[in-house]
């Protein structure tokens, strides 16, 4: 889907004003982590949906990244914003490490691996008390009391992020990436190093998850391994965003992760308090049927697949291509 | 050394409830190429049949072996059947489509379990939940003698349904080469939905007989998908005799980590034997012998 520039500049000038005049707090709050899933819809999209490497691990970077900041400030005594220097980083070498031992391995093997490696990570972080407080988690003070520091940090986050993605996928890298996601062994036999270009992509995708895991320790002020290193509601959820929105497409993850986000809330809170308590506890089921009724009826996404919507209701072009999602 | 004996017996006993789980699984595996993470979750509803059948119906855990395994036969075709089929035909970016459907499909029935049972700890306290043998200062827990048992029991029918019958050979076909087998006249697309429903049953037997053992809630499903790739990656995908020793392997590998490591690793020691074996084994075990 082709947008307008102009629309692009009416999100990001609606995105700039809205804490300001939206003065509650629950919303900004909400909008903060929608802002924090976008950094890390797309990051988990650059791997998978550009590079065809489904990773179920990027709790993974989330985690060292929010460990990195929480262990500046329980362990160094210095400010957890130091997280936010070095928890890209960090993350971005894990990722180095972790895409080593499983490159080597294609598909649904590599996705095996992610979880696999993922659980590790979980239980140890559980295990080490000595290091990282094992359940008993990481505790600071925030910052800042308002909102508002937090929510512009937040998106210049995914600002920054989706205009790096945008810009590395117009460049000789994204390129690379799609071909070695549409045929590895003709991208190699085209002498693309595909290893190479899978850690490339990798490093970029855990830097901007690890930064997301810095964000959430500042702004959560709290962590402990259960939370950051979820196989459910880290990993999965990174994946749900970017599938609802649409995989492979730029605005798929962004758009994914502001749906499932404001989802959450509306069931969580039973909708506003309107319906009977016992609707709160059915977001995860609401997930559920969604990722099934996407997968089933919107393989792409909703933003990938978004032509065939519009069709539903103007009937127009019925020959236009299903797919020009990108 | 009693200490040793002991955790091997346990772990060669709690082995053969999850060669079952990892038969279901590597049938599905062979068949359809997908990871099925949906799996343990299958297995968690199968537990929640038995145990209302017991608690309202005071019908014996093995006894339900009977209803459990049908109806999670039933549920696992539907699912192959409208779910899972449908997304052949679709042409998508990513080629793990059907995978991400079973996450979905576990998530579904996570909630609907915890919406029905909510999130309470339950269990089935039979008379013989807590009998136990002793042999020469090695207990045997008689649950799990008798859950040992049928799982042998079952591992054998299905070998000589796989081995023996047209249907099973037909699976068989299917696994080694879909394409050819269509040619050779078998309906693929109703064995994927037969198979299904077999790794299904299979599970469903495994939890049935978990349940004397063990607690029941609705998130026991996840941890058990995990431990079903670790078996069938273990044995190597699509072996039969591979789930089998993978099964009894990691079944020994967990309790020698709960009794010498920590029982708060052992699951780690799953996941590290299970990237040692994809990393310089990803044929697995099968590979190793020519069977």
């Amino acid at each position: 889907m082709k947008l307008p520039r102009w629309s692009t500049l009416i999100v990001i000038v609606l995105l700039l004003a809205f804490p300001m005049v939206v003065p509650s707090d629950y919303y900004r709050h909400i909008f903060i982590i929608a802002l924090m899933w976008v950094v890390i819809g797309s990051a988990w999209n650059l791997l998978a949906g550009y590079t065809g490497q489904v990773s179920f691990g990027h709790a993974i970077f989330f985690g060292s990244g929010a460990y990195t900041a929480g262990l500046c400030a329980s362990k160094l005594g210095i400010s957890a914003w130091w997280g936010m220097l070095l928890g890209g980083p960090v993350a971005l070498l894990v990722g180095l490490v972790i895409g080593w031992i499983c490159f080597r391995l294609r598909g649904p093997y590599f996705a095996l691996a992610t979880i696999a490696i993922g659980e590790i990570f979980r239980l140890v972080a559980t295990d080490w008390r000595s290091l990282t407080e094992g359940m008993e988690g990481i505790l600071i003070i925030q910052t800042f009391r308002s909102k508002i520091p937090y929510y512009y940090l937040a998106l210049f986050l995914a600002g920054a992020s989706v205009y790096a993605i945008h810009r590395i996928m117009q460049s000789k890298w994204g390129y690379y990436f799609v071909a070695i996601r549409e045929d590895q062994d003709a991208a190699e036999a085209m002498g693309i190093s595909a290893f190479r270009y899978k850690s490339l992509s990798l490093m970029v995708s855990s830097f901007f998850t690890g930064l997301a895991g810095t964000l959430y320790m500042n702004y959560m002020a709290f962590i402990d391994p259960h939370v950051v290193f979820s196989l459910h509601d880290v990993s999965i959820m990174a994946i749900l965003v970017a599938i609802i929105g649409g995989v492979g497409t730029l605005w798929g993850p962004p758009a994914g992760a502001f749906i499932m986000v404001l989802l959450q809330e509306t069931f969580r809170s039973a909708f506003f308090g309107l319906f009977p308590p016992w609707v709160s506890e059915s977001h995860v089921l609401v997930f559920g049927l969604l990722v099934i009724f996407v997968i089933r009826y919107m393989a792409n996404g909703i933003v990938g697949d978004w032509p065939k919507i519009q069709r539903l209701w103007t009937r127009k072009n019925p020959m236009l291509p299903a797919n020009d999602g990108n | 050394m009693d200490v040793l004996i002991q955790t091997l017996v346990s772990g060669i006993l709690i082995g053969g409830i999850y060669a079952l789980i990892g038969l279901g699984m590597t049938l599905i595996m062979g068949v359809m190429k997908i990871i099925n993470l949906a799996h343990g979750q299958l297995m968690m509803v199968a537990m929640y049949i038995t145990y209302m059948l017991y608690e309202y119906l005071h019908l014996d855990p093995y006894f339900s072996l009977l209803i459990a395994m049908p109806v999670l036969f039933a549920l696992g075709a539907l699912i192959q059947k409208y779910l899972l089929n449908p997304l052949l035909k679709v042409d998508s970016i990513l080629p793990e489509n059907q995978v991400l459907m079973t996450v979905g499909l576990a998530m579904v029935l996570t909630e609907i379990i915890r919406f029905i049972f909510h999130s309470d700890y339950r269990s089935v306290k039979t008379v013989y939940s807590n009998a136990t043998l002793y042999i020469s200062g090695i207990s045997f827990n008689v649950p799990m003698i008798v859950a040992f048992g049928i799982a042998v029991l079952l591992s054998a029918v299905l070998f000589f349904f796989l081995l023996k019958t047209d249907l099973g050979k037909s699976v068989r076909a299917t696994a080694q080469n879909k394409d050819a087998a269509i040619l050779m006249g078998i309906n693929a697309e109703w064995i994927t939905i037969l198979t299904y429903g077999l790794g299904s049953a299979l599970v469903a037997a495994a939890g049935t007989l978990l349940l004397p053992i063990f607690y029941l809630f609705p998130d026991i499903g996840g941890p058990f998908t995990l431990k079903a790739f670790v078996i069938t990656m273990l044995g190597g995908m699509g072996s039969t005799v591979g789930a089998i020793v993978g099964g009894v392997v990691l079944g020994i590998a967990e309790s020698l980590g709960a009794t010498y490591i920590s029982m708060a690793l052992k699951d780690a020691v799953a996941m590290v034997i299970f990237l040692l074996v994809l990393i310089f084994l990803p044929g697995g075990l099968k590979t190793l012998t020519k069977i």
